[in-house]
């Protein structure tokens, strides 16, 4: 494998497209084709899958069955230019642009506390611009890593420092608590994935490991503390009551996870075939195309469908993980370490909840679940990874 | 893949980059071991929940068997009426929720439009009365009395009547044939609750939300017989209920007929009489009461004494068992059920208890002789009887003589039985008995059958009961509180005189208590039924039978299922001298004793009778309650009838008028020809090759004899208008009903098999279903 380890850059020459596409230095031979496919394989899927959920779903599609499957087909496309520009960018030369990106991310977080926020299931963790809901939340995650990346790397890659400092660390902390603050009041789900996250890219860091074993401390104080003051949204006590006994009330507070349970449980090894899925053709999971997206594959797709979709994503994290190791500056491997930590982090989260082996948190699956800004934030990360497999250079 | 690239990358990070993605891939490796747990290890689990999701089910009754008299004609059948259903999924998809259609309807049935929306309402905790409280996906019953006309226009407008179908269904018939109502044996029919839906569900034939299940008499008691399995259509649907395919479907059983002892001619006779022998004795004026009897309600039975079959059961007052049918109506309801109404519900002749008079004195005579008695000895029958300042008197204080037991029989003298019981009361040491007292009497009681249920085919039995030493014991003990209470207090009437006494002495066997039970008095109680058995077993020379309704269980195909033999219950506790005596003295009764002003001229050369008459006097101001029973070596007849004076007075044209039916006797000679059932019954009813039960409807019988299985099919039969609703085991609605519903009545009726159906045009049909209802 030492090929990706060639780094020397040269002009591209003149001559036929496809010699311009073959040049060992070319963006043909230098972007992570595996890593695209396993992505590009698990939105496709989702796509099908979306469909198969919502298809029946006259309430919501409007009578169009394919309503679903045109709109998130639209997402992908958006998504996949999102990280043709930012590979186009580079992460280096968002470095500059950093906090400004930060700072737009954080004012559209504020914005959900403005008249265009909406509540959805309970939680005020929407945007609702021109008919089209967004969930800025999504973004806090790609400007939470960018900015963190920034701080820790800072005096690293300057190379005054050999690993983050007490200050950088403080100093990367800080930007996030602003934007974790706020999200942590009305979206639990997104600031767990947050915080994961940051302990992710501290770690990979090389920061000392008492920040790392301090922060999980100062997380299941403040988790206790926040359970024994009552803080907590009753939906948010019901969905852990349910997840710690699903017998508890199957119609009420268990329901979600027991007919998500089912769904899957009824697959077995091979499914019942797309679109064949009584669970899912009979409505009976809520949520089915956003969150709750695992459970149409375990019922359509059976063990092979949807232990495949978590292959995939295992295919996804190791080429993730190789990039982080493989990347000559602290700034991209913390990048590249949160992008795992995030999407590690939110898939186990959400195919979790529907194996019922954590408790529901509305976060949906990368890749696969229906939603615009989910995908956007996800399709952005990969721009990130195959911008820093590339290397591009500063100056580029 | 380890190698540490030349960036100057430190060891540190690639460490914890490695710590990460072992953390990583563990936390997929427990996705992945979760998924299978779920999908492999315990995937048939989900998937049988995942099914009971999606999936509801429709259901199509099965025919419930026939119930039929012992040759074969049907008491309780099906008929088939033109039924309009709404089916509530194909409303729900109409815009209006088929509001319209359900407009549409009741016009065109002349119903009210709010009746019919409310019929077809779904019940729940804030729907009222009428709704409908079956499945949702179960087409529900408008109106089960569409003419054609309303079923024509409803198949040709369908696109008018859209989820609303018309089609020829099985209803439950009870045709009362010869007049012969047995409207208390058959019992009836009623939906099945909630908690009976689930607590079926783990058997073998689980009941349906829809189901009808018999709630008393032989509907109830032959149920899982009767009933059949109903033909089950599981459709898959979405959360919102809403058809999204068909998945499996099994097609109904129709339930196995029911063929029982009961002879309907004989039954009808049975019935006519109990109620004419009531009406009469109302015409009665009472000397004791000083008005006319009441006679409110009364039983009688027809026992065949060589089996214990139960030939005739009737019980007044009685009701028509179809006000069942299609689901009771209030009125019904309240009429039957009312407080003042008689309790027409009740089946008296096992229901009904009270004690047996002097019919009780064959017991007590038997007891005698056991404890030593000579029936031919010399007894004294004086006017009255003084025990302990108290006078026991003869009926209307009439005195014979000395006489002998059988003589004391003949005329019904207490005062023979009195001394006899005051004897074994003193020899059993009085007020201070001797252990383990031999008890003579009521041991004998007990012996004969009575203080148990006789274990008839029928639910609910009552026990009757023999007021001997162990039960004055614990009736003490239940009421010694409230006695001893009363005789605590200042009152000095009857009541407190009694309870004063009870309260010392409730548990002790006094000699009037001994007294009373040898006449059939006090605290004794016996069922008409367990009567009637006593003397059938004194008829047939000794043996006590079970009484028994049901004869056999006869499969829709004609193969039978069960063949309830008779069931001895053992011997009477009487010597073959002392039953010799007993039928020689109960055949005074009817030729020179208490029944012979009744029965003058029975040619008892020919047949000889047997009787005992009984008038027993009841608590309070109620009037005596008359009872008679009568045996030949064949057959026993008893009849009571409550308030009605004395067994003779009362029942003994009545009964003679049964016997006389029976044996086809005209005036004081035999005629065989018109004898309903010269001899008992020995054959099960033809079945012909279609497993179709045939109807030995033939009457009178040329022979009584075995032969009757070759009178099959008379000519009249297939003309007989009240025959062939699909009383044949063979009746199936899918076998008749067609795609396009046609009812093809006529085939089915003379008996072809029931898939033979030709569907014709509609006009055909309707002719011929015209035909039917004229």
């Amino acid at each position: 494998m030492s090929v990706h380890t060639l780094t020397v850059r040269q002009p591209a020459r003149r001559g036929s497209a496809w010699r311009r596409l073959a040049h060992r230095d070319s963006v043909a031979r230098r972007l992570d084709w595996l890593l695209l496919f396993a992505g590009l394989a698990l939105s496709v899927l989702g796509i099908a899958l979306i469909w198969s959920a919502t298809r029946n779903r006259t309430g919501i599609t409007g009578g169009d069955p394919n309503y679903f499957l045109i709109r998130q087909s639209i997402n992908l496309a958006v998504g996949l230019t999102l990280a043709v520009g930012i590979i186009w960018l580079g992460h280096q030369r968002l470095r500059a642009a950093v906090f400004v990106f930060y700072a737009l991310s954080l004012g559209v977080v504020l914005l959900v506390f403005t008249p265009l926020g909406t509540e959805i299931n309970g939680q005020r963790a929407w945007l609702s611009i021109g008919g089209y809901t967004i969930q800025p939340g999504e973004f806090v995650k790609v400007a939470a890593i960018l900015v963190m990346a920034t701080v820790l790397a800072d005096a690293v890659d300057a190379g005054d420092r050999e690993f983050p400092g007490r200050r950088a660390v403080l100093q990367a902390l800080g930007f996030v608590a602003v934007p974790l603050a706020v999200v942590l009041m009305d979206d639990m789900g997104t600031a767990m994935v947050i915080s994961i996250t940051v302990l992710g890219m501290l770690l990979a860091s090389g920061a000392s490991l008492k920040w790392t074993i301090g922060l999980v401390l100062a997380a299941t104080v403040g988790a206790v503390l926040v359970w024994v003051l009552g803080v907590l949204d009753e939906y948010q006590i019901n969905r852990f009551a349910a997840f710690a006994n699903p017998a508890l009330d199957p119609s009420g507070v268990g329901y979600n996870t027991n007919q998500a349970r089912i769904a899957i449980g009824g697959g077995g090894m091979f499914g019942s075939g797309l679109g064949e899925g009584t669970q899912t053709t009979g409505q009976f999971v809520p949520e089915q195309h956003t969150d709750f997206i695992f459970t149409v594959a375990g019922e359509e797709l059976g063990f092979v469908g949807a232990g495949g979709i978590i292959l995939l994503i295992g295919v996804v994290l190791w080429r993730a993980l190789r990039i982080a190791r493989e990347s000559t500056d602290l700034y991209s491997t913390v990048i590249a370490a949160g992008v795992v930590a995030w999407f590690a982090f939110q898939c186990f989260e959400n195919i979790g909840m529907a194996l019922g082996i954590m408790p529901v948190a509305g976060v949906p699956l990368p890749f696969l679940s229906y939603g615009g800004t989910s995908m956007f934030a996800v399709w952005i990360a990969i721009g990130l990874l195959q911008s820093i497999r590339m290397k591009r250079p500063l100056s580029a | 893949m380890t190698n540490i690239p030349e960036t100057g990358r430190t060891s540190r990070i690639t460490i914890r980059l490695v710590v990460i993605q072992i953390l990583v891939f563990s936390l997929l490796l427990t996705l992945g071991g979760r998924l299978w747990y779920l999908q492999i290890r315990q995937g048939d689990e989900f998937a049988a929940e995942a099914a009971g999701n999606h999936v509801q089910q429709a259901v199509r009754p099965a025919v419930r068997g026939a119930i039929l008299d012992a040759r074969g004609v049907p008491m309780a059948d099906n008929e088939t009426r033109l039924v309009v259903t709404a089916d509530r999924t194909e409303l729900s998809r109409l815009p209006d929720d088929g509001e319209a259609v359900l407009v549409r309807v009741a016009e065109l049935l002349g119903l009210e439009v709010e009746a019919v929306a409310n019929q077809v309402r779904l019940c729940d905790a804030e729907t009222p009365q009428p709704c409908w409280n079956g499945s949702p996906y179960q087409p529900i019953p408008i109106t089960d009395e569409a003419t054609t006309q309303q079923a024509l226009q409803i198949r040709e407008r369908a696109e008018e009547f859209p989820g609303i179908s018309a089609e020829p269904t099985a209803v439950r018939r009870y045709s009362a044939p010869d007049g012969a109502n047995t409207a208390q044996v058959l019992g009836y029919l009623s939906p099945v609750t909630d908690e009976e839906v689930a607590d079926s569900e783990d058997t073998d034939n689980p009941l349906l939300r829809s189901d009808q299940i018999g709630r008393s008499g032989l509907e109830r008691q032959y149920d899982s017989y009767l009933r059949g399995q109903a033909g089950v259509t599981r459709y898959e649907v979405d959360k919102f209920g809403r058809v999204l395919g068909e998945s499996e479907s099994e097609t109904a059983q129709a339930g196995a007929n029911l063929v029982t002892t009961i002879d309907s001619r004989v039954q009808a006779v049975v019935e006519r009489e109990l109620v004419q022998a009531m009406e009469m004795a109302r015409t009665q004026h009472d000397d004791i009461s000083g008005r006319n009897y009441e006679a409110d309600s009364g039983s009688a039975i027809v026992l065949e004494n060589g089996t214990g079959r139960v030939v005739a059961m009737a019980s007044a007052p009685d009701y028509d068992p179809n006000v069942w049918v299609g689901g009771i109506s209030n009125d019904d309801y309240t009429r039957l059920t009312a407080e003042d109404g008689g309790n027409p519900l009740l089946n008296r002749a096992i229901q009904g208890q009270g004690p047996p008079g002097s019919t009780f004195k064959v017991i007590t005579s038997t007891a005698a002789v056991n404890a030593g008695y000579d029936f031919e000895g010399s007894y004294e029958c004086g006017s009255s009887y003084d025990v302990g300042g108290q006078t026991f008197r003869n009926f209307e204080s009439q005195a014979y003589g000395s006489i002998s037991l059988g003589r004391a029989i003949e005329v019904s003298c207490n005062t023979v039985f009195y001394g006899i019981a005051h004897r074994e009361w003193q020899r059993e040491g009085g007020l201070e008995p001797v252990d383990d007292p031999d008890d003579w009497l009521f041991r004998t009681a007990h012996d004969f059958g009575l203080g148990t249920p006789t274990g008839v085919d029928l639910p609910n039995e009552a026990a009757g009961r023999i007021p001997d030493r162990q039960w004055k014991q614990e009736y003490w003990e239940a009421n010694e509180e409230n006695w001893c209470e009363i005789a605590d207090s200042d009152r000095q009437d009857y009541v407190a005189r009694i309870a004063r006494e009870n309260c010392t002495e409730g548990m002790k066997m006094r000699a009037g208590d001994m007294l009373n039970f040898s006449i059939g008095q006090g605290d004794v109680l016996v069922t008409p039924l367990q009567l009637a058995s006593v003397y059938a077993a004194l008829g047939n020379g000794g043996t006590l039978y079970q009484p028994q309704v049901g004869r056999a269980v006869i499969a829709a195909d004609g193969t039978v299922v069960e063949e309830f033999e008779p069931r001895s219950s053992g011997e009477l506790p009487a010597s073959d001298q002392t039953i010799e005596d007993l039928r020689t003295a109960t055949a005074g009764v009817i030729t020179r004793g208490s029944a012979d002003w009744k029965f003058g001229g029975w040619p008892q050369n020919d047949i000889v009778l047997h009787g005992k008459t009984g008038t027993a006097e009841a608590s309070g101001d109620q009037q005596t309650t008359s009872w008679l029973a009568t045996y030949t070596d064949d057959y026993t007849v008893v009849m009571t009838i409550a308030q009605a004076g004395t067994g003779s007075g009362a029942s003994g044209d009545a009964v003679r008028r049964i016997w006389e039916a029976i044996y086809g006797v005209q005036g004081s000679s035999v005629n065989e020809d018109v004898a309903l059932l010269a001899e008992p019954n020995r054959d099960l009813p033809e079945i012909d090759e279609n497993g179709t039960i045939v109807p030995d409807r033939d009457e009178p019988r040329e022979d009584g004899g075995e032969g009757d299985a070759d009178q099959g099919t008379t000519p009249e039969e297939g003309q007989d208008p009240d025959q062939g609703n699909g009383y044949e085991p063979g009746f199936d609605p899918d076998a008749i009903i067609t795609p396009d519903g046609v009812g093809n009545v006529s085939e089915t009726a003379t008996g072809d098999p029931a898939g033979g159906g030709v569907p014709g045009d509609t006009g055909e049909r309707t002719g011929r279903r015209e035909d039917q209802d004229d």
